[in-house]
């Protein structure tokens, strides 16, 4: 198919289409021909390999190479130490061809900003030009959440669009209800902060004045803004200079051609690597976490988002004979009144994200993926809302952990396939986030948001331990940043930092550990803190007789008189919260006001100098039977402080030794013989798990279950009526068992009632989901 | 890239070496794995009845010469039942719902609530093995998670000839 139009229609788009016929033909094409753009040759690739390869090297190593030279311009350790930004070059149809590192789940998220300005035509109004400068956050129409701010920039040759470059980062402050970038105070978008939907900035290069105005008073932190915006322009210069300097020694036909051919490139690469490393079939897993709203401690302005809920997601993976696959979500939860609401797009491009990890490890991550794939998201759900004021600040907080569940799927096609390398338990839920604001050490309005959590534990492999306090799906690169960094952005300092012990999932291999930090609150001033994270359950299962990885709580002290203890030398905090079932710290600030408990999200609380606040950030799942583990690495592991002494027995079944130097060895024979009276107490504790059923099935009859759990299956079923079909079916109820969320003791608001965006005047949804 | 046979069984001993490791992850894979697995397992299993896929450390898909059914079945022998059934409904299963029961893995605190979340381990009938686990809310169905298309599998992505089924 030639991309390029032969009729002048006096568009903008090179060939002279509009970008709104530009993006139908290809749309059109792709849907007929099942292949992007109706590509079903490769003419370049295949009719000059080398320049094609020459293409995307330089092109590739550009884009890289922007990133890498804007972060600098950032002060904000967010986008300088943990590297969450990311630029993604785009065809002129807003299709990626090819993207940087960092937080590519942004491949789709831009993409789906130009497709949104393509469709509502503003090439008409407010037009599209070259040197011009858009911006856009709105997660309604693609976007992860508010702090992802994208810049987009049209890229044009000789007066004609042939593309376009965006850049993302993630910004501390949104101006959001509660301070910090991914707050949880709000149950509405309109408290999610500031929201912009592919607006105009700027044009000839230059921001425009009133947009310097208006969007430095919208956040708390301006001046991190104001740098990030910079970084953003500055990358995307850059691309659209090597693009230029790219199309003046390869000529404009070849790059023309170049950026469709890639996404089918991409495309047919993804069905080559499914054949290549997974097994046809139906895979079967599912994911939830919990949002214990009903807390005094949160605190949000509406009655009916005050309850405990469990968002659920199961998932279906189909891979077929010819390599295409399709997964389909059906049964999960409604949209909720909090903030862990998400787009589809966000929900399954960061899938590429986790995909770009195992199944497509390669420098070509662009939309032929997308293309490729199918997805399934039933409207209504919480990925996938049909109401506009659905709030999404922390869309991380399930996102994450629905994900974990589609890494044990593929790992089994792995472990099937003798693939142990590709093996993954799953990751891990990448909290805590620590979050506030008010006036910091500089005396100025001020939000934190820590990316410590950049560095959770990886879950297990088939072959070995997932590596501890080491990475966050959602960047593949992330980093916990020096503790000088934070402490120089936040008027916290580091009482510790040290391994949170047995906070991996247990196994064969075991999940990789979290990493913990107390904080101690210094020169701040009308300062606030809260905590954002999971608490009650643990959103990873562990994999083939692995465990999911500890939960989380929470830890913060008030009134600690630390100031006073210091001055006389006595002791204090300091380090990890070693065994929070044994804790420490208690004894040594007799009358602080201390909270610990399960109670993992918070809304705002008051701090002042010498209170102090643990952050934790979460391990990784175990993989295969503990039984199985070789002695002496559980040995290490106490040793090396992964791994609480009582544990090696309780879960390991070894009995340490004394090796001296206060270091643990493994007494062998001991140990074996505790294997063995651990597999027969196995045995003896167990029943028929058909027995066990006929149990479980009485308590369903008796409607025994907390509420928020059976508001979670009422959901679900609500949406998702194969789901319901299968559960009644999988219990063999009656037809009068019937479960509806009214006849629960607990407001359902949004459960009758919605009103989509796409049903405001003049706004053209893009759907990139079987809904 | 092709590794020998002693490399994919350091693999699969939890021993490889970082250099092949990183090959194996940074390079297209090597088709003829599956075969040199399916060896390696099968030499370390006390029965010959042949492998067809592997579903866990401890539990696979097999032919059973005897009847030529595919069954699923143990590294300790347990037949759970035919190979497109869920294995777990004929496992054995312990339910950690207490917090007792929970704080037995993790330190309190930092183990699940049971009424939002609950443990369920799955062990071989013969020898107490812990083949799978689920950590899902009370009620959740038992899940079939994985039913593998083999005849595709062995067909047409490995050009092998399909075991006999009865």
């Amino acid at each position: 198919m030639n991309m390029q139009a032969k009729v002048d229609t006096g568009g903008i788009v090179r060939g002279g289409e509009t970008l709104k016929q530009h993006r139908d033909r290809l749309m059109e094409a792709t849907k007929r021909t099942k292949h992007y753009a109706g590509l079903d040759r490769l003419e370049l690739r295949d009719s000059d390999p080398i320049k094609y390869n020459k293409l995307f090297s330089r092109l590739r190593a550009g884009v890289v190479d922007a990133r890498e030279t804007a972060k600098k311009i950032a002060a904000s350790p967010i986008v300088e130490q943990e590297g969450e930004l990311c630029f993604t070059l785009y065809n002129a149809a807003g299709d990626s061809i090819l993207t940087s590192t960092g937080i590519i789940i942004h491949v789709g998220t831009m993409g789906a900003a130009i497709k949104y300005m393509i469709e509502n035509g503003w090439e008409h109004n407010p037009g599209i030009r070259d040197k011009d400068i858009f911006c856009n956050n709105d997660s309604l129409i693609g976007n992860v959440h508010p702090c992802d701010i994208h810049t987009i920039v049209p890229i044009f040759h000789e007066g004609e669009l042939i593309g376009w470059v965006g850049g993302v980062t993630h910004v501390i402050d949104t101006g959001s209800v509660g301070p910090g970038s991914m707050s949880t105070g709000q149950v509405q978008r309109f408290g999610d902060g500031y929201s912009i939907t592919c607006r105009k900035i700027g044009e000839n290069d230059t921001l425009f004045r009133d947009w310097l105005h208006e969007s430095q008073r919208m956040v708390r932190t301006t001046r991190y803004w104001m740098l990030d915006e910079r970084t953003r322009v500055a990358g995307c210069h850059m691309i659209r200079d090597l693009v230029q300097e790219v199309i003046a020694d390869e000529g404009i036909e070849a790059y023309w051609k170049f950026a469709y051919e890639s996404v089918e490139h991409g495309r047919i690469g993804l069905q080559a690597r499914i054949k290549a490393m997974t097994v046809p079939g139906k895979y079967r897993q599912v994911g939830f976490v919990d949002v214990p709203y009903a807390h005094d401690d949160v605190r949000v302005p509406s009655d009916f988002a005050k309850v405990d809920t469990i968002m659920h997601t199961p998932s279906e993976i189909t891979i077929r004979g010819d390599g295409t696959w399709r997964l389909d979500f059906e049964g999960s939860s409604r949209w909720g009144w909090h903030t862990y609401n998400a787009h589809q797009v966000s929900f399954t491009s960061g899938i590429w994200v986790m995909m770009t990890q195992s199944l497509i490890p390669t420098e070509m991550i662009n939309d032929g993926a997308a293309y490729g794939t199918e997805f399934r998201l039933p409207k209504g759900t919480w990925m996938n809302p049909d109401d506009r004021r659905v709030a999404f600040s922390y869309s991380w907080h399930f996102l994450v952990s629905s994900w974990t569940a589609l890494w044990r799927g593929l790992s089994r096609a792995y472990f099937g396939r003798g693939y142990l390398e590709e093996v993954n338990a799953g990751n891990a839920n990448t909290s805590n986030w620590l979050q506030g604001g008010g006036f910091n050490q500089y005396d100025e309005i001020h939000a934190v948001n820590s990316f410590e959590c950049a560095a959770n534990g990886v879950g297990a492999s088939a072959h070995a331990d997932g590596i501890s306090h080491a990475a966050a799906v959602w960047n593949p690169e992330g980093d916990m940043g020096d503790m000088e960094i934070w402490e120089l952005a936040e008027p916290l300092v580091y009482l510790g930092r040290q391994i949170k012990a047995s906070s991996g999932g247990a196994g064969k291999y075991r999940g990789g550990c979290g990493f913990e930090s107390l904080r101690m609150v210094w020169n701040a001033k009308d300062w606030t803190m809260f905590f954002m994270g999971n608490g009650h359950i643990s959103s990873d299962w562990g994999l083939m007789g692995g465990y999911p990885a500890a939960s989380g709580y929470r830890f913060e002290a008030h009134d600690t008189r630390l100031k006073e203890i210091i001055a006389q030398g006595g002791e204090i905090p300091h380090g990890g919260d070693t065994d929070p079932e044994n804790p420490t710290w208690e004894a040594m600030l007799p009358d602080a006001r201390i909270k610990r408990d399960k109670q993992a999200i918070t809304t705002e609380a008051m701090f002042k100098d010498y209170d102090l606040y643990l952050n934790y950030m979460r391990g990784g799942p175990g993989f295969g039977d503990p039984l199985d583990r070789e002695p002496q690495k559980v040995a290490d592991d106490v040793n090396g402080g992964y791994l609480l002494p009582r544990f090696a027995d309780s879960v390991y079944a070894v009995i340490l030794s004394d090796a001296g130097d206060g270091m643990k060895g493994v007494d062998l024979a001991a140990t074996e013989a505790r294997r063995r009276a651990i597999r027969k107490q196995r045995l003896a504790e167990s029943v028929p798990t058909q027995e066990w059923m006929a149990a479980e099935r009485q308590r369903i009859l008796a409607k025994d279950a907390g509420v928020h759990v059976q508001q979670m299956f009422a959901a679900s079923f609500k949406l998702g009526p194969r789901f319901e079909r299968q559960f009644r079916d999988f219990w063999n109820l009656p037809a009068d068992w019937k479960l509806m969320e009214a006849d629960l003791p607990i407001p359902s608001y949004g459960r009758e009632y919605s009103m989509d965006i796409s049903e405001l005047p003049d706004v053209h949804t893009v759907q990139f989901v079987e809904e | 890239m092709a590794y020998t046979k002693a490399k994919i069984k350091d693999l699969v001993d939890g021993k490889i070496d970082r250099d092949t490791l990183h090959s194996m992850l940074s390079t297209p894979k090597d088709r003829e794995r599956f075969q040199i697995y399916l060896e390696i397992l099968q030499e370390q299993v006390d029965w010959d009845d042949p492998i067809i896929l592997p579903l866990g450390p401890k539990l696979y898909i097999v032919q059973r010469q005897s009847d030529r059914k595919w069954m699923i079945r143990s590294q300790a022998g347990y037949d759970f039942c035919e190979w497109n059934q869920n294995w777990k409904l004929h496992a054995r299963i312990r339910v950690r719902q207490t917090a007792a029961q929970m704080e037995e893995l993790y330190p309190r605190l930092m183990a699940p609530s049971p009424e939002w979340q609950v443990v369920r381990e799955y062990f071989c009938p013969l020898s107490g093995d812990l083949l799978d686990v689920e950590a899902p809310t009370p009620w959740y169905p038992v899940i079939h998670d994985f039913e593998p298309d083999i005849d595709t599998f062995y067909r047409d992505w490995l050009d092998l000839p399909v075991p006999e089924r009865a």
